[in-house]
């Protein structure tokens, strides 16, 4: 049972059910693992064993007395340092937040639990989700298991790496501009983010509202398709969050859509800035599907060269309201050098935030100021609709999209750590999904001549995962890059 | 140069519902510090709000009693500040798109006395916009505590257009709004508890031009009493400095009641710039029409509109509708009465005299503030009496001893009259011969009867009376006795 921490969810609920494992033997096989790995990787900022243990033996006395809940009982699913699990830190990799303990779950967390699932530990990232390498962690920097001295990709870096190694069968993270996607695509995993609405925020602690999305990395798309299942729909507590439409039996309906699909490639995605082995292979990848059956249409986003700008300005600004909550009064880090008021803002502010935080503060904080507001906010928000209109044109003649996921494979760290720009640019490919609130999946399609994963993203109709998964699965299931896991 | 002065307001009013505006998390006035809180009204990391609807259609209810439009879509903005009051160090309320749009208030000037009317006349409101409370800052002598109790609680904000001229107006409006928004159930409006607060905007002008000057802004007026002050100080303030050739400087300014005087808090330059934008957490709402009209019904009638219809209908004087309207709770208990007997001039009579003579004893005795609610009579106890009073079963002199009994006991008047044996006499044999002993005892007052001094009756109705322990019908004995001394001259 040595391999146990690398199976998929629907192996191992299959050997759950079968009596063949235990979520305890499960539980401890990925403890074991972490133990063994994760000084090397350093994807948890912190992991609570005993209580993953706790949880595992309620999952296996449940099932002893015939109350298994599903698929998910007696799995453990790591979780990104940004959602919030009751009595574990929750400190987004921030010094700001060094000492703060959730007193609740997020609502994800809670739909998780009611599904059985087991939670584990904390997963590094970029400090609140502001960075596409890990290296904005305030704490550790997370290395790609495929190569430690690269970057595992952000800002859901730990997710991505702690799948990768085998340190959880399973793992959220979110995705604001392809926090989620990038990573999964560097870490040869498969990662998702849904349609802005299908899963409840509360509980995610906001970088950009309109933007953030909780998502799931998993080790097969089937895998994923099961994670949205228990997590999807509305809730009470998140005026956004949306009752699905259509179909979201997406595990089953897996097995039965096999197209063949009408599928829309972009073309100003595959223009300057992208690594000529990323775009063979994603062409090879193309050509596959063609192979099988698809018609290929050539499709056009002419408005997504505006979409890095546009995100930068909305999400900044955003953010530079969210975050203004964490000042040194309530829970957060406080200054020891405060006065008044005014100094316990400034300087606990100052010293709690990092500076890719502050970066995106001051300019979120410009670009809504007086004067400027209709110049930048204003109009990022009518490019945004046009990026929106954009894809709904293109959907109405293609069932999904495939575009790269990430222009470029894992970088070595701190390559591009003093030059946000280039860094912004990781994400070019993902940002313009996340403003039109859609939902897209990368997925494991090849490696690099160096060994370094690539991945495949394919974006669907809003609410049209059933048949964004279907798209992913079946070539995940042509190839075997899935079942490939790093030497560590 | 002469100079007038220009007066705006802006009123906060906590809206009255049983959560706050965000959240389930309750509210009431005067718990325990930070015992009024959730995940939400501290601003959590990954908290997020969710809309009080019933917040929304009561600030709608306010919007209609006070004739404003209301919005077709219910919209919220945040306004970004730094304070350590403010959880989430930004607000969010309604900046582009307030929920009520316009509106006028009628008004009532004090009159020359307290007995004579005064002038009406209509201010003009701008707008009226819903937001969250902050908490509530206390500063202690090395330190400053902080208690988030009130945080988020729903808040109307009024603002009037720059309409009035004088504090006289200024607390004539607060007055009036204060009824109107009691009456219409939104808020006690209670300003010693924070419920209803006010901030001033003042500026001079020549008289008869229709510039408008420089404004301040002053704040911390937590009573009525302080808005007249600020205002009468400000405007002093304002003068002087433009006699003396000055210019009024933008500013907003704090008022400090135990001085008596202001100071400035921050000029325009040092003001914020809220950086205002739409808030992505909350969902536009549309305010559906079919609602806003069914609220629209059920609005009572605002209380200058009862004071004239009690005046024109029923013909009641200024005197008894300034006292009967001001009080929903009391006008609603006068109409119910009149429907036992329609006889409103007896029935307020007995409303504003007796029956609150006797509540404010009752509150003078130590207990909490008596309202007519709290007593034991019913709309019906007070009919009943001005009706067997009219029918001539009880003299009012008994009315006054049968409403103490009713007062204290709430047995009905009817009942009180039939126990105690109270019913008028109208047994003109037992009163006749009452009335020739009388006459026959006291030849004085008979002669000065006679004399044309019609007061020396009573000398003689005085014995009648006690000897039917006041039972006898006054007029039936008046007519009985000048009867007999005529027939015995």
């Amino acid at each position: 049972m040595s391999d146990l921490h690398f199976k998929t969810i629907s192996e191992l609920a299959a050997m759950l059910a079968a009596g063949e494992t235990t979520s305890v033997e499960i539980t401890q096989a990925v403890i074991d693992r972490t133990a063994a790995v994760d000084a090397q990787v350093k994807a948890f900022l912190s992991t609570d064993a005993e209580d993953a243990l706790a949880q595992a033996k309620a999952s296996d006395e449940r099932r002893a007395a015939g109350e298994a809940l599903g698929p998910l009982d007696g799995i453990p699913i790591g979780i990104k340092d940004t959602l919030a699990v009751k009595d574990q830190p929750l400190r987004c990799a921030s010094k700001m937040l060094e000492n703060y303990v959730s007193p609740y779950d997020a609502t994800c967390i809670v739909k998780l639990r009611e599904a059985g699932a087991v939670i584990w530990g904390r997963l590094n990232m970029d400090e609140f989700a502001m960075g596409s390498s890990t290296e904005n962690s305030a704490y550790q920097t997370t290395a790609n298991p495929w190569n430690l001295e690269t970057i595992p990709g952000g800002s859901s870096g730990g997710s991505a790496a702690a799948m990768a190694a085998g340190e959880a069968i399973a793992t959220l993270g979110t995705d604001t501009g392809g926090s989620i996607r990038q990573p999964a695509a560097l870490c040869g995993v498969v990662g998702m983010k849904p349609t802005y609405g299908l899963i409840s925020r509360y509980g995610l602690v906001a970088f950009a509202s309109s933007l953030d999305q909780v998502g799931p990395f998993a080790r097969t798309v089937e895998d994923a398709a099961i994670l949205m299942e228990a997590m999807l729909g509305k809730d009470d507590l998140d005026s956004t969050s949306i009752a699905p439409q259509g179909e979201t039996n997406y595990a089953a309906a897996l097995k039965e859509k096999k197209g063949p699909w009408k599928l829309g490639v972009p073309q100003e995605f595959f223009g300057e800035g992208i690594d000529p082995e990323v775009k063979a292979n994603i062409e090879k990848a193309i050509d596959w599907y063609k192979s099988q059956g698809c018609e290929i249409v050539d499709i056009s986003l002419p408005h997504s060269e505006l979409a890095v700008p546009v995100y930068y300005i909305v999400a900044t600004a955003e953010a530079s309201s969210n975050l203004a909550r964490f000042d040194g009064v309530r829970y957060s880090h406080r200054s020891e050098e405060a006065k008044d008021a005014m100094t316990l803002f400034t300087k606990s502010r100052g010293e709690g935030f990092g500076d890719e935080v502050k970066r995106r503060i001051i300019l979120g904080t410009y670009v809504l100021s007086s004067g400027y507001y209709d110049a930048y906010y204003l109009r990022a928000q009518k490019v945004r609709r046009l990026i929106l209109s954009d894809f709904e044109k293109a959907f109405e003649q293609v069932d999904a999209i495939l575009t790269p996921t990430s222009p470029t494979p894992a970088f070595k760290r701190g390559e591009r750590a003093d030059d946000p720009l280039a860094m912004y640019l990781s994400d070019v490919y993902t940002i313009s999904v996340n403003l039109a609130g859609l939902p897209a999946i990368s997925v494991p399609s090849g490696f690099t001549k160096s060994g370094l994963p690539i991945g495949l993203q394919v974006i669907g109709k809003a609410f049209g995962e059933a048949d964004m998964f279907a798209v992913a699965n079946a070539f995940e299931k042509a190839h075997d890059y899935a079942q490939q896991t790093p030497t560590l | 140069m002469q100079y007038e002065a220009v007066i705006g307001l802006e009123i906060h009013v906590q809206i009255k519902t049983r959560t706050k505006m965000f959240t389930a998390a309750p509210y009431e006035y005067g718990a325990a510090p930070n015992t009024l809180t959730d995940a939400v009204v501290l601003g959590l990391p990954g908290t997020l709000p969710v809309l009080n609807h019933t917040a929304i259609e009561k600030c709608a209810k306010l919007g209609l009693m006070l004739g404003c439009e209301i919005a077709e879509v219910c919209k919220w903005d945040r306004k970004n500040y730094f304070y350590p009051d403010s959880p989430k160090n930004y607000q969010l309320t309604q900046n582009e798109e307030p929920l009520c749009i316009g509106g006028k208030v009628e008004i009532e000037l004090p009159g020359p006395s307290r007995n004579v009317e005064g002038e009406h006349r209509w201010v003009a409101l701008n707008r009226i916009h819903l937001e969250e409370d902050p908490g509530k800052l206390t500063h202690e002598a090395f330190e400053t505590v902080i208690d988030f109790n009130r945080a988020g609680v729903p808040l109307a904000e009024i603002v009037t257009e720059p309409d009035m001229s004088s504090s006289a107006e200024a607390v004539a409006f607060l007055n009036c709004l204060r009824n109107m928004i009691v009456y219409a159930g939104i808020s006690d409006c209670d300003m010693e508890k924070g419920q209803l607060r006010c901030d001033a905007n003042v500026s001079l002008r020549p008289v008869g031009s229709d510039k408008l000057g420089t404004r301040t802004e002053m704040k911390n007026l937590n009573s009525i009493s302080n808005v007249k002050a600020a205002i009468e100080y400000e405007i002093e303030r304002q003068t002087e400095i433009l006699e003396e050739g000055g210019s009024i400087t933008q500013e907003t300014r704090r008022w400090e009641v135990e001085s008596g005087t202001s100071f400035s808090l921050r000029s325009k330059e040092e003001a914020h710039d809220y950086r205002y934008f739409p808030d992505p957490d909350l969902m536009p709402v549309q305010m559906d029409r079919a609602r806003v009209a069914e609220l629209e019904a059920e609005l009572p009638e605002r209380p200058l509109d009862k004071q004239r219809r009690y005046q024109e209908e029923l013909g009641l004087p200024f005197t008894i509708t300034s006292v009967l309207c001001v009080d929903r709770e009391l006008s609603e208990f006068f109409e119910e009465a009149l429907k036992t007997h329609n006889a409103p001039k007896q029935i307020a009579n007995y409303i504003t005299n007796d029956l609150l003579r006797e509540l404010s004893a009752v509150s003078e005795h130590g207990e909490s503030a008596h309202s007519v609610s709290q007593s034991k009579l019913t709309p019906a106890h007070i009919g009943t009496l001005a009706k067997i009073i009219d029918e001539g079963v009880i003299s009012k002199q008994i009315g006054k001893e049968v409403f103490t009994e009713m007062f204290a006991t709430g047995e009905m008047p009817d009942a009180i009259v039939e126990k105690k044996g109270l019913k008028q006499s109208n047994d003109t044999g037992e009163i006749e011969a009452l009335c020739r002993e009388a006459i026959a005892g006291n030849a004085k007052a008979v002669g000065q009867f006679k004399d044309g001094n019609e007061k020396a009756l009573n000398a003689l109705k005085g014995p009648v009376m006690k000897a039917t322990k006041g039972k006898a019908n006054p007029k039936m004995l008046d007519e009985l006795l000048k009867k007999l001394i005529e027939e015995g001259e």
